[in-house]
């Protein structure tokens, strides 16, 4: 029964997709224009997430063609869709590379869609920016990561939460939707508490299901667990749709933030648009984003994508900043290459420096990962974030965690002559873990 | 009555003699415009406990804007005002009297942020202050922040209210709090004991919490009573979890049998595996969205009521859609359930990306009325107001429907043409129009189920998608062709979820609840309540 649904699944949105491919990509093959391939899926659950980045790609690519385009060509948006299903990213990946001939990638949001396209890109030598934080572990030559790895989200956070203006949290509930971002993250997390002094039966930590709806038991649960007379707080890797019945139960049973404050990792703005906030103020999330970041970058960035899109009440979130900053950063590496093979752009973007929104310059990194800033938000009565904390300066992504035993001695540096994602500076050879 | 507004003026009037004079009232206005200057949290922290400190009523004004992030500073000449945002403007309001004084706009202003950590130390600023106030809600609040924030300044404030305290459960719920301050001063070792038997007779979890953090920190008598009380309210809880656990459950019957409902009528009655049922549930959903949004912008007033207009409407929306899917397809194809399995799955994803096309990809915010937000206590146990509505709709709707089926001329031809289509066609039923009409009245109530969802669940195209499966597990579990069977299955697999999820974990607990439904079905292939008649063998 269950094969013959996926099959189905797989038929039915394999010709939903050529439906959208036949309307939205021109037939035309023109030498004059660079090709960009932007695979966000458009259907399925991750629409909801995705179709966001699919539509802020579409803006930056505009915006830089009414700048006269790149190396005096204009850039051509393919745009494909791949429906939540992370075998189809990988064929769809392989299509526009082998058929479109696109000169980067920019994609993915599940960790386990970025696992399923590796290969094709390293196989075929080409370029993906990933915009999403993620749970690191991993560091790939033709992959750059503009999302948080888990030391400039995770880390930051449970910092805060420990300080005095957090509240200074002794007990830790570790909520999460059970897949492998909220496990490796939590993982770290748990580590890292533990490396802080925190004991572990002052530790809970819990999983549920994708799309979780009923959350009364996880939520008395956490009442129960705060009531030992220390300082709870939630940190939340529960990830997309669960979010508003668990922010909606957390309402309804009365856990207030000043009592329990939740820390979430994947709530941004386009998530709380969905609900009512005022029960929610004062619970927090940690991004190294939020639209109400007062810049004058961010101020214009907003008013283009209202523009754009056609609607001022749509919000823009994190993983929309990230592909503004790898796409500068793709955008100025060619430039600095004077071409798009992805051979020579792999080089030329590492140390290449571009505005974030947030009033300061990210840079790329030789692990193929950016600079950011940590910020803390509470959540506002109107679905904003309030920045309460921010990190002094950029923060640099560590892909490999210091605090899980079997990464902690991998570095990554993919300049020659290392040349190498995963080095183990223990052995000092290429090679850890990670090597298949 | 007239007694109580006497006591009232007289009160009143006390309150005038005792309000600060004017001078009072410039170093009170001193302190607020403190706020413009404080460059960081801990410095506004220390402008509220310098509030506070003032003992003053009239710092509640500023202190409650504050917490509210209300309060903001005018760039050009500092002053603090409390401001109403309107439109493109604020309504700026003097932080102490609350009159108007002007408007500003946007960029004049700035906000003064605030954090948990503020709000917490306003909260507890403000719960010394409203201890007297005359609203018992109010000295309920106080008293519960006082509890949950002993001090040993605490009690002298505490014996004076408890002393002119006239309401019964305040004066009960004020002689805690005293008894929770006792315990953080350093009173006489018989103070502490009587204190800790007046917790532990409270017996709920911020009894708890405060005990286990007095046992954590004294010794001798006062330790041992702690660990005895301690002991006891955990006894009583775990009596209230076992409660709670049945409570969850047959909330989360409900809602599977709100799901469900609509199957047991397609698939259970007709026969029809209908994949596109969870895309009714969304298509009701999404009419109360429509619903709310035209109330908002139109008659803001009516916004209580949205759900009952949202009802018949949603009602409608589903059953119409659900009319033109069997006489469009699914008329076709009686007879062949995988062609039909096949075809309404087809159905069921034009559906979502037509729904994603109009509303677009992200959630919808749906509001909750107010008679369906927060919760209230039996006894330990928290009972969340729509948990509880839909507990009564669900019910509602099955009563409605069984009387539908069993007492109307037409539930009597929708079984007939279940039992023995060929006989109740020779008797004069239209068979194709009760098809027809039945799979509009399964679709009409999955619908109002979207409605009832729409209060617990998020409205994204995708909401049917998490329903689907667990609709027709119960369908299958309670039998097909049965309702009472589906309302038994719905309110089993709740309950046995629940009592798993706390041991075993939501994600082990579902897969157990699977496991446990397919030996079931090993067992009694045709479910709890099998349906007996020719229809089963035909």
């Amino acid at each position: 029964m269950r094969g013959s649904f996926s099959t189905i699944t797989k038929m039915f949105s394999a010709s939903v997709v050529t439906a959208g491919l036949l309307t939205s990509v021109p037939a035309k093959a023109a030498d004059d224009t660079i090709k960009v391939g932007i695979l966000h899926s458009l259907s399925g659950t991750m629409a909801i997430s995705e179709t966001t980045l699919k539509d802020a790609m579409l803006m930056l690519i505009e915006e830089q063609n009414a700048k006269g385009g790149l190396l005096g060509k204009k850039l051509e948006a393919v745009v494909v869709d791949p429906a939540s299903n992370w075998p189809l990213f990988a064929e769809k990946a392989r299509e526009l590379i082998s058929k479109d001939k696109v000169a980067a990638v920019f994609g993915c949001w599940t960790s386990v869609s970025r696992k399923s396209v590796l290969p094709v890109f390293s196989e075929l030598d080409n370029i993906l920016f990933y915009p999403v934080q993620y749970e690191g572990e991993e560091s790939e030559r033709n992959v750059f990561y503009t999302g948080a790895a888990p030391n400039q989200q995770a880390i930051p956070a449970v910092d805060y939460l420990m300080s005095e203006d957090g509240g200074s949290v002794k007990r830790w509930v570790l909520e999460g939707t059970d897949y492998v971002y909220p496990r490796t993250t939590n993982k770290i997390l748990e580590a890292y508490l533990k490396a802080k002094g925190v004991a572990a039966e002052d530790i809970m930590v819990n999983y549920t299901p994708f799309g979780f709806s009923d959350w009364q038991t996880e939520v008395s649960t956490i009442k129960k667990f705060g009531s030992a007379g220390k300082k709870t707080a939630v940190v939340s890797t529960v990830n997309g749709d669960a979010n508003v019945p668990f922010y909606k139960e957390l309402g309804n049973q009365g856990i207030k933030a000043e009592d329990i404050p939740v820390m979430a990792f994947s709530v941004g703005e386009e998530e709380l648009a969905g609900l009512d906030t005022a029960p929610l103020v004062g619970h927090l999330a940690a991004w190294n984003y939020f639209q109400s970041i007062d810049t004058p970058e961010n101020a214009k960035f907003i008013a283009d994508w209202h523009k754009f899109i056609k609607n001022d009440k749509r919000t823009t979130n994190d993983p929309m900043e990230a592909h503004y900053v790898g796409f500068n950063m793709w955008v100025k590496a060619v430039e600095k290459a004077g071409t798009t093979d992805p051979d020579k752009v792999i080089d030329a973007v590492v140390g290449v420096s571009v505005p974030n929104l947030t009033g300061g310059y990210s840079t790329m990194m030789p692990n193929h990962h950016i600079t950011k800033p940590v910020l803390i938000g509470e959540i506002q009565a109107d679905g904003q974030f309030e920045t309460v904390s921010q990190t002094p300066g950029l923060v640099m992504g560590d892909e490999w965690s210091d605090y899980l035993a079997d990464s902690k001695d991998l570095i990554s540096d993919w300049r020659a002559p290392l040349s190498c994602g995963n080095f183990n500076v223990a052995t000092g050879k290429c090679g850890g873990k990670g090597t298949n | 009555m007239i007694l109580i507004r006497v006591i009232g003026l007289t009160l009143l009037l006390l309150l005038g003699m005792l309000s600060p004079s004017n001078a009072a009232e410039a170093d009170l206005r001193a302190i607020v415009t403190k706020f413009a200057t404080a460059s960081n949290f801990s410095a506004i922290e220390a402008v509220v406990h310098e509030l506070a400190a003032t003992g003053d009523t009239a710092v509640e004004r500023p202190l409650g804007a504050l917490a509210e992030g209300d309060l903001y500073v005018r760039k050009t000449d500092s002053q603090v005002f409390i401001g109403k945002e309107g439109g493109g403007s604020v309504e700026l309001l003097d932080p102490l009297s609350g009159e108007k004084s002007g408007d500003a706009a946007k960029g004049e202003i700035t906000k003064i942020k605030v954090n948990n950590t503020l709000r917490r130390a306003v909260r507890d600023a403000l719960g010394t202050l409203t201890l007297g106030a005359k609203d018992p809600a109010a000295r309920i609040a106080a008293a519960d922040t006082m509890f949950k924030t002993p001090d040993a300044t605490n009690i002298e404030p505490l014996d004076a209210a408890i002393a002119s305290e006239t309401v019964a459960s305040v004066k009960a719920l004020l002689e805690q709090a005293r008894a929770a301050s006792v315990l953080a001063s350093d009173r006489p070792e018989a103070d502490k004991l009587a204190a800790i038997a007046l917790i532990g007779a409270r017996g709920d979890r911020n009894a708890l919490s405060l005990l286990t953090s007095v046992e954590a920190n004294s010794e001798g008598a006062v330790k041992d009573a702690a660990t005895a009380a301690i002991a006891n309210i955990n006894s009583t809880l775990a009596l209230w979890d076992a409660g709670q656990n049945i409570w969850y459950g047959i909330s989360l019957g409900s809602v599977l049998l709100l799901a469900a409902i609509g199957l047991a009528i397609t698939f259970g009655v007709m026969g029809v595996i209908n994949m596109a049922h969870g895309e009714m549930v969304m298509l009701g959903a999404y009419t109360t969205f429509v619903v709310q949004e035209v109330i908002r912008n139109s008659f803001p007033g009516l916004f209580d009521w949205s759900l009952v207009i949202a009802l018949p409407l949603a009602f409608l929306v589903a059953a119409l859609v659900g009319l033109v899917i069997e006489r469009g397809v699914i008329r076709f194809l009686y007879g062949r359930p995988l062609e039909t399995l096949l075809a309404t799955w087809g159905v069921s994803l034009i559906l979502q990306q037509a729904v994603r096309t109009i509303f677009g990809p992200t959630n919808q915010e749906v509001g909750n009325p107010s008679w369906m937000s927060g919760s209230f206590d039996i006894g330990q146990l928290a009972v969340t107001w729509n948990r509880l509505w839909i507990l009564v709709f669900a019910l509602g709707v099955f009563a409605v429907l069984l009387y539908v089926m069993k007492r109307t001329p037409w539930g009597l031809q929708m079984r007939a043409v279940t039992a023995n289509r060929r006989m109740a066609a020779s008797m004069g039923i239209r068979t194709p129009w009760v098809d027809a009409l039945t799979f509009a009245l399964g679709s009409g109530i999955a619908g109002i189920a979207g409605v009832a969802l729409s209060q617990i669940d998020n409205v994204s195209p995708n909401l049917g998608r998490g329903y689907i499966i667990d609709s027709f597990m119960v369908v299958v579990f309670g039998g097909v062709g049965n309702l009472w069977g589906t309302l038994v299955g719905a309110f089993s697999l709740g309950i046995v979820n629940k009592f798993l999820e706390p041991y075993a974990g939501a994600v082990l607990g579902k897969i157990v609840v699977l496991v446990l439904i397919i030996l079931f079905i090993q067992k009694r292939p045709r479910g709890l309540f099998a349906l007996k008649g020719r229809s089963v063998e035909a």
